[in-house]
């Protein structure tokens, strides 16, 4: 299959990934845009997040074509030339460097040359310092700056993690169940960060929580067996039969 | 951890220490009254210098097992082969002062009946290319067997278990009399080094001067490392490699800088070790003594630096204490301190005596401090 003319942003096209025999990924297919946000949902073991480790060079797929900005094919990119692209992503489980500062933390992910010697000699800038600011405040964490990452609550270290996200510069971000073992409030006040996030990036969210999906406002897609099983608003989808024989079981 | 000052309170305590150290044992030894109680024997020198080197050995691992996650058990391969890049000058320093009085062969080559020295034994009569090699060999070894290692993604358990492999297979490879090291008698009966005679007092309070001087200026070495960016970023792949990964870091490029750093640290102290103790042979590729040289750092406190120093004096004045007493129980006696430090003091003797200090603070009312004694702190 050739390239679509004007280049989406992401494109993957009948990707399948298989664990000893088991198909995680089936011919999946899906097309993100330039600054689109995109809600994933679907039931536990759709394959949402091993979508996200094909995407981001973890899992490589038995076949299929995943295409950043129409030229660079993620399926023979290893992890930090993906990140490198401009791919950042946020785990399922946050996963912060415990034993760091949280301003520790932002200044591993901000934007900077990667290689050993560059971090051997480099210092910190008045800029990347401002940048710090900015993030703190933006992810509600200045006043936890010099604490370890390890100490903070669930629902900071996911805040944590979103904010190192920010701090890489990606053009896309992939955020794992972002509100999981969040509060009502919290998972609100997440809810509004990525929308503002998504004034100006792509941003692909997998969250299970439906008031959470339904506060994003935006395209949905459910997963189911490893490919799209039905996308559209999130009313239409949660209307689709199918969708719905998936989710209360047959 | 966050304001970066020229030196922290550690660095302070551990430097300010070992110049103490360096100014009186020369001193005790040489211008003490022999007899009286301030004088230290002449056997003690070269003795406490040894411990230096081990010091300075067990700083390297803690370079990168503290800091980086990864757990060599072959370290004692690069501190050997440090050793044997300066017993090959200290050889061929001997000159036609051996036994069998070749003026240049070294006795082990006359006794095999060799005509030539072989190739790679050229150079090594040069002080500087010696000393280039003490760091080279190790260096490019383990560059090469990192290269290998970590681009395939070799990690934890199995890692520990090639490196393992790596000094066993040294271990025989040297034994072998036709490697052309002397075979399992090694490198010994050494005359002097740069013209000064290695049985005099005052040479062994020099290379005893130097040995702190080495371990001083390792540590900072180390401390600088971990304290700048390209530390965090160690710190990050020892806690949590794979998100390192997705921030856009070369893991294998990380690890394989600070493995050669450590490889060559560790070879220095081995260069530094042979001519005081006059001898280097296969054993110190010996399995065990990698394993032992691990230990020494989990006592002391890993992930401190100076714990590694700590540890490593405090273990091996143990060690010569228990093989003159009770030579039988050292083994046991090292299992035991090793098995009480994991279960009761994960952080070492270090980490064990700054909670102390931080728990008798807070008694005192004082805010806790953010210590700098916890660099970069292991999750116990
Ligand atoms: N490394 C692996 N080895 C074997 N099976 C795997 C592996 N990773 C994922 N799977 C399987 O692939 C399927 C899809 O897993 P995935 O984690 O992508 O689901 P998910 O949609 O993210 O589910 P959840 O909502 O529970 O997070 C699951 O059945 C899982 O057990
Ligand atoms: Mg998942």
């Amino acid at each position: 299959m050739s390239a679509p003319v004007t280049p989406t942003l992401l494109y993957l096209d009948d990707i399948t990934v298989s664990f000893d025999g088991f198909r995680a990924l089936n011919s999946l297919s899906l097309a993100i845009d330039h600054a689109e946000m995109r809600a994933i949902i679907g039931p536990n073991g759709a394959g949402k997040t091993t979508m996200m480790d094909v995407i981001t060079g973890k899992t490589r797929p038995d076949q299929g074509t995943a295409l950043f900005e129409g030229s660079h094919d993620l399926t023979v990119l290893d992890e930090a030339a993906i990140a490198e692209l401009g791919i950042g992503r946020k785990f399922q489980t946050p996963t912060v460097f415990e034993m760091h500062s949280v301003e520790d933390n932002l200044l591993l992910a901000i934007k900077d040359k990667r290689g050993p010697f560059l971090t051997l000699f480099s210092r910190r800038t008045t800029l990347e310092r401002e940048r710090i600011e900015v993030l703190l405040e933006r992810i509600r964490l200045t006043a936890h700056r010099y604490r370890k990452a390890g100490e903070l609550s669930h629902g900071q270290k996911q805040w944590l993690e979103i904010g190192m996200l920010l701090a890489q510069e990606p053009k896309l971000l992939l955020i794992d169940e972002p509100a999981a073992g969040m509060t009502d409030q919290e998972t609100a006040d997440t809810a509004e960060l990525l929308r503002d996030i998504a004034k100006t990036k792509a941003v692909v969210v997998v969250e299970h929580d439906m008031t959470f999906v339904r506060d994003l406002n935006v395209k949905v897609t459910c997963l189911h067996d490893g490919s799209v099983l039905a996308e559209g608003s999130l009313d239409a989808v949660s209307a689709n039969e199918r969708v719905v024989e998936v989710y209360l079981g047959r | 951890m966050t304001t970066q000052s020229v030196l922290d309170k550690q660095s302070i305590v551990v430097l300010s220490l070992l110049a103490a150290v360096a100014v009186l044992v020369p001193v005790l030894n040489g211008l003490a009254v022999p007899g009286s109680a301030l004088h230290l024997s002449d056997h003690l020198v070269p003795l406490l210098g040894k411990y230096i080197c081990f010091a300075l050995l067990a700083l390297s691992v803690d370079l990168i097992w503290g800091y980086c996650g990864i757990l060599s058990l072959g370290h004692g391969a690069f501190f050997a082969l440090g050793g044997y890049a300066m017993g090959m000058y200290l050889m061929r320093q001997i000159g036609p002062r051996g036994v069998y009085a070749h003026p240049v062969l070294p006795d082990f080559m006359v006794f095999l009946n060799w005509k030539d020295l072989p190739w790679f034994w050229y150079g090594f009569d040069v002080f500087p290319f010696a000393m280039l090699m003490v760091l080279l060999v190790p260096g490019i070894l383990a560059f090469i067997f990192g290269w290998l290692a970590f681009r395939s993604r070799v990690t934890g358990v199995y890692l520990s278990i090639i490196t393992q492999a790596m000094t066993y297979a040294l271990m025989l490879a040297f034994f072998r009399n036709n490697m052309g090291f002397g075979g399992n008698n090694g490198l010994t009966d050494f005359k002097d080094i740069l013209g000064f005679p290695l049985q005099s007092a005052s040479t062994r309070r020099v290379l005893f001067v130097l040995s702190v001087a080495a371990l001083g200026a390792g540590y900072l070495l180390c401390r600088w490392l971990v304290g700048s960016k390209f530390g965090k970023v160690l710190v990050a792949v020892r806690d949590a490699e794979s998100r390192t990964r997705f921030l856009g870091y070369r893991v294998e490029h990380y690890k394989l800088a600070v493995f050669t750093i450590s490889a060559m640290l560790a070879g220095v102290a081995g260069a530094l070790y042979v001519p005081q103790v006059g001898i280097i042979n296969p054993s110190e590729f010996a399995p065990a003594n990698s394993i032992e040289l691990v230990i020494w750092v989990a006592v002391g406190g890993r992930g401190t630096l100076a714990g590694a120093i700590l540890g490593a004096l405090v273990v091996n004045a143990g060690k010569t204490w228990f093989t003159g007493a009770l030579p039988e129980f050292w083994l046991f006696a090292l299992g035991g301190l090793f098995i009480f430090v994991t279960l009761f003091t994960p952080r070492g003797i270090l980490g064990a005596g700054q909670g102390l200090w931080e728990r008798a603070k807070q008694m005192l009312g004082s805010k806790p401090s953010r210590s700098s004694f916890s660099g970069g702190g292991v999750v116990p």
